[in-house]
């Protein structure tokens, strides 16, 4: 393998995270605690500086490290979305972790290195590349997860999620190698010249497309491999929850649906329906659980599975049609759903009960008259979740719809909306006891909303993608075309 | 026409005072609703005049380009159908706003600010031309309205906020699949007036027609779907249940109007006797249901199930009587049933009771409220003179040629409204009143008679001369019907009898005959039509 200083150039964002992760191990324990604060400031500087640099690689497409990495538009659009995602979870979590006396400098370590491991997963053209990037990811993930260590509901969700987790890791390697035993490589690329011309006929290909798909099929928490999630989302503090809900997800759409279509795009037909079946599930599973939650970070697990069979009604869609809109239905729905789901985690980390988090739906009871603005966001981001005009969540859903449409499926859209009727209702329920509810007199601490600088960062960011996407998608939408256009 | 934006204008006028709401006094907060609905009232009633009645384009167009990548634009214009309906609406707010003056309690900023908000939507809803702006707007009204039931309605409005919330999103989920589907089918546009030029397949304009049929039944509402209503009304303040009176209601026939009829005439005829029999069921089960209420609210909700049941009946005549029948009453049920949602509201501020049997001889105490309340129940029977007479006697002329049977029943309907209207004035206004409650019947202040008037006013302007009304809409609705038999477009427009019944109507005591002179010549011409 050779590579040239041109290839380190393309990767220097990368390379700066990694670096400013290291940094961040390093200096934590030996600044002083007064002096903590410096570390998120560094971490948010290198995020600044690996946007403006990633946005200036837009519009080429590099294949570099011998064909292991890809620098095109898709990549670039995940991974501008996941600086501003975790620029989103290191801002509540500056918030978050002083209300939780949380005090752990390599927390912000710890997301800048699973930061890597999701720019490498979009960016892999090989699939050992986009495991190792899994990996990393998780990883870090599994470490996060964990950190209330008094909570035995951390240990538990980080136990939880690392036995789940490394499963479904050796499941998606199970598949890479018989991929590799069908088509003798593990480049994309030669994969899809591999299997030009053949189908499920032949078993090696169908075993090992199945294998990947339940691989990815856990990461991306679609039933029947999402059983990890509700437990998870609840266990984990909150700040790691939205992190994992938005960006671990997206990351795993992102490098799913790079392995699904340049590399078995020729098997298409065969793995839409794997995915159609999937969808299904996914959709009445999530919605119709998701009604009886009565923790708001359940609710909003359940709510993040359903999310995930809406976008792939979009791969569904991919997998019939020949236009790759169907693609880039599931890159906008994912960006959007980042906006609104983001919205409701702050809101929810934020909510404090005495010292600890008010996360049960009964905490936002007659939230609207305590804090009016809080509940009008909550509300805002409820609406767009339920896929409400005028919301990002709307446009989200008549993209994907549009797609199923186009490939001839419309009963699944149908399908689709009566679910998202269904879902109208766990979402409306938060509105109502927001709104048409008074607490009860004399029950424990009154759960209040704490405001702080950075947080109203975060919600004003989530809320204008929420309201501003929803009335405006075209920037957005245009991005997603261009990134799919790059996808071979 | 003219460059000045007057739709955007309109629509989004309260909206920005929704906004405005939110800063400025407490003292002034209604003050500043009023001033906005007002001032969109007048901003919206040169359109009256600016209106082309010779023309069945739309007019006021504006078009921008909204998400090019899925060809939606933002698109508005109104032809003879819509501009009623628009105006009916921004008359019909400062009404609204005026009722709540007093009667809201709690949390006024907010309560204003969805009653814009509601507005805006409202309008938006009649004046979209591109598909998904009308989706759009018809979503958007959801949740404002669903606030308004379940902050400030009354005891049981969780209940009431709840279903009326998913039953209107339940039903419109596949409205979303069916602009979709004409997306594809109709050559990538969701632009109404090329979507109804289109012409599609059969069976799946019957598809398709099922799916708008959800949405629009929901909205109407036509009979197996209409229990949420008299839940919603029961429980939502009184300007909400104006609105979802008056203009909600309208919605649903309207889009009947505007999409199941011209983009799938072929399915819209085949389902006639379906549409139909439902009609004539809604209009004496629902008067059947409110001659049984013993609360004023429910009455007026089941009475409007009844009412809306002609609306949907003259749409599916596919003849002009039918059909400009039926948009006029679309516009006389906002106007007469706002009336009595109005009425209702302001004896419930004094009572604190909606039930009739705590409400009765309210003529002694309270003469001038005794006054509008006759006159709004005898416009909802159909007192001739009044706007709903017009109406109904054009729905029941267009029925006629259709078939004898289905005018003969949905004449039982009229009686029966006749029987539960007397029946209620007679208990209401007539009567002894409880004495413990006498010191709290005042009669009406000026505020409370300036929100009554206007809508008085109406009844007898449009029942005495609806002429106005009728050459707005008539080019526009003629063009609905072309749709149905383009052929026979020329021989209809030739013959000027549309004109000389509406000169007819508009006289005192001639409408019988008139209508029976029509009724023999379209008889011809549909007999021309139909093999």
């Amino acid at each position: 393998m050779t590579f040239s200083t041109g290839d380190l150039l393309l990767i220097l964002p990368e390379l700066l995270i990694i670096t400013a992760a290291c940094l961040v191990l390093v200096l934590d324990p030996v600044l002083r605690p007064s002096d903590k604060d410096g570390l998120v400031w560094l971490s948010l500087a290198t995020l600044a500086v690996c946007m403006g640099l990633t946005a200036s690689q837009m519009g080429i497409r590099e294949a570099i490290f011998s064909g292991l990495v890809v620098i095109d538009t898709y990549a670039i659009f995940w991974k501008l979305l996941f600086y501003f995602i975790t620029g989103l979870t290191i801002l509540l979590s500056y918030s978050y972790l002083k209300e939780e006396r949380l005090y752990f400098g390599e927390y912000y370590g710890f997301i800048l290195l699973s930061l890597s491991g999701m720019m490498v997963m979009v960016s892999a053209a090989d699939l050992l590349t986009m495991y190792l990037g899994t990996e990393l990811m998780s990883l870090s993930l599994y470490v996060m997860t964990g950190l209330k260590r008094a909570e035995p509901r951390s240990l538990e969700a980080a136990a939880k999620y690392f036995v789940l987790g490394a499963f479904s890791s050796g499941i998606l390697l199970y598949g890479i190698s018989l991929l590799y035993g069908a088509t003798g490589s593990t480049r994309l690329p030669a994969i899809a010249e591999a299997i030009a011309g053949h189908g499920f006929a032949d078993p090696l290909l169908a075993f090992s497309t199945v294998l990947l798909a339940v691989g990815f099929g856990f990461k991306l928490a679609v039933v029947p491999f999402h059983m990890w999630t509700p437990d998870v989302y609840q266990g984990a503090p909150t700040s790691v929850t939205a992190y994992m809900a938005v960006a671990a997800k997206a990351a795993s759409f992102g490098a799913f649906l790079r392995v699904f279509v340049e590399g078995l795009g020729g098997l298409k037909a065969d793995w839409s329906a794997i995915f159609l079946l999937l969808c299904l599930a996914t959709l009445v599973l999530g919605n119709v659980v998701a009604l009886v939650q009565t923790n708001i970070k359940r609710m909003l697990a359940y709510s993040s599975i359903a999310h995930a069979g809406y976008a792939l009604i979009g791969v569904v869609s991919a997998g019939r049609i020949e236009d790759s809109s169907g693609i880039a239905s599931v890159l906008l729905y994912m960006a959007l759903y980042t906006f609104m789901t983001f919205g409701a985690f702050a809101i929810v980390a934020m909510l404090r009960k005495g010292g600890i988090e008010g996360e049960e739906i009964e905490d936002f009871t007659g939230l609207a008259k305590r804090h009016p603005l809080a509940a009008l966001l909550m509300l805002v981001f409820m609406v767009s979740l339920a896929g409400i005009p005028p919301t990002a969540g709307f446009i989200g859903k008549l993209y994907v719809f549009r797609s199923a449409v186009e490939a001839g499926i419309p009963w699944l859209a149908a399908i689709a909306l009566v679910f998202a009727v269904i879902s109208a209702y766990y979402y409306l329920r938060i509105v109502m006891v927001m709104y048409m509810r008074d607490p009860v007199a004399g029950s424990s601490p009154i759960p209040q909303f704490v405001m702080s600088p950075t947080l109203s960062i975060v919600l004003t960011c989530a809320v204008a993608g929420v309201v501003i996407f929803g009335i405006y998608p075209n920037p957005l939408v245009e991005l997603a075309m261009q990134a799919v256009s790059t996808l071979k | 026409m003219t460059s000045f934006p007057w739709l955007t204008v309109v629509i989004f006028l309260p909206l920005a005072g929704a906004v405005a709401v939110f800063a400025v006094k407490d003292t002034a907060i209604r003050l500043t609703a009023l001033a906005v609905t007002i001032a969109d009232l007048l901003i919206s009633l040169p359109l009256w005049w600016l209106f082309d009645a010779s023309s069945d384009q739309m007019q006021f167009l504006e078009s921008a380009t909204w998400i090019p990548s899925l060809s939606i634009n933002y698109r508005l214009g109104l032809d003879g159908i819509s501009l009623p309906l628009v105006l009916m609406t921004t008359v019909l707010m400062p009404l609204c706003v005026l009722i709540s003056w007093h009667a809201i309690e709690t949390r006024m900023r907010s309560f204003m600010a969805m009653l814009l908000i509601m507005e805006s939507a409202m309008i938006g809803v009649f004046a979209a031309l591109d598909f998904v702006l009308f989706y759009v707007f018809w979503e958007a009204m959801l949740i404002p309205m669903y606030l308004l039931i379940g902050v400030w309605g009354g005891p049981n409005r969780l209940y009431a906020a709840v279903k009326f919330f998913l039953y209107t999103l339940a039903g419109s989920v596949l409205l979303l699949v069916a602009l979709l589907v004409l997306y594809f089918q109709g050559g990538h546009t969701f632009d109404i007036l090329q979507l109804s030029q289109q012409t599609y397949g059969t069976t799946l304009q019957i598809w398709l027609f099922f799916a708008l049929f959800a949405a629009f039944a929901v909205k109407v509402p036509m009979f197996p779907f209409h229990t949420w209503l008299p839940d919603a009304h029961v429980e939502a303040p009184t300007a909400g249940s104006v609105i979802l009176a008056s203009v909600l209601l309208k919605m649903g026939t309207y889009g009947f109007l505007r999409f199941s009829l011209p983009m799938l005439p072929d399915a819209s005829r085949l389902m006639t006797p379906l549409m139909i029999v439902l009609s004539i069921v809604a209009i004496i089960y629902g008067a059947y249901m409110a001659l049984a209420q013993a609360d004023l609210k429910k009455l007026i909700a089941y009475s409007s199930v009844s009412h809306m049941g002609f609306v949907t009946l003259g749409l599916f005549m596919f003849n002009i009587q039918g059909i400009e029948g039926a948009v006029m009453q679309m516009v006389n049920h906002g106007i007469t049933t706002g009336g009595l949602f109005l009425c209702v509201g302001l004896i419930y501020e004094r009572t604190h009771s909606r039930q009739i049997a705590d409400n009765i001889g309210l003529t002694k105490p309270m003469p001038r409220y005794a006054t509008f309340l006759v006159i709004f129940a005898l416009s909802s029977l159909g007192l001739p003179g009044t706007n709903s007479f017009v109406g109904e006697f054009m729905v029941l002329a267009g029925t006629f040629l259709w078939s004898k049977i289905a005018t003969a029943l949905a004449s039982v309907g009229i009686i029966l409204a006749a029987a539960y209207l007397l029946w209620m004035v007679q208990r209401v206004a007539f009567g002894t009143p409880h004495p413990h409650l006498l010191p709290k019947l005042r009669d009406l202040n000026l505020r409370e008679m300036a929100t009554l008037v206007p809508l008085a006013v109406l009844i007898f302007l449009i029942g005495l001369y609806p002429n106005p009304m009728l050459t707005r809409m008539h080019a526009s609705v003629e063009k609905v019907i072309a749709r149905f038999s383009p052929p026979s477009h020329e021989q209809v427009s030739a013959v000027p009898f549309p004109n000389r019944n509406t000169v007819n109507l508009s006289g005192d005591n001639l409408p019988l005959s008139a209508g029976s002179v029509d009724v023999e010549m379209t008889l011809t011409d549909l007999t021309r039509q139909r093999p």
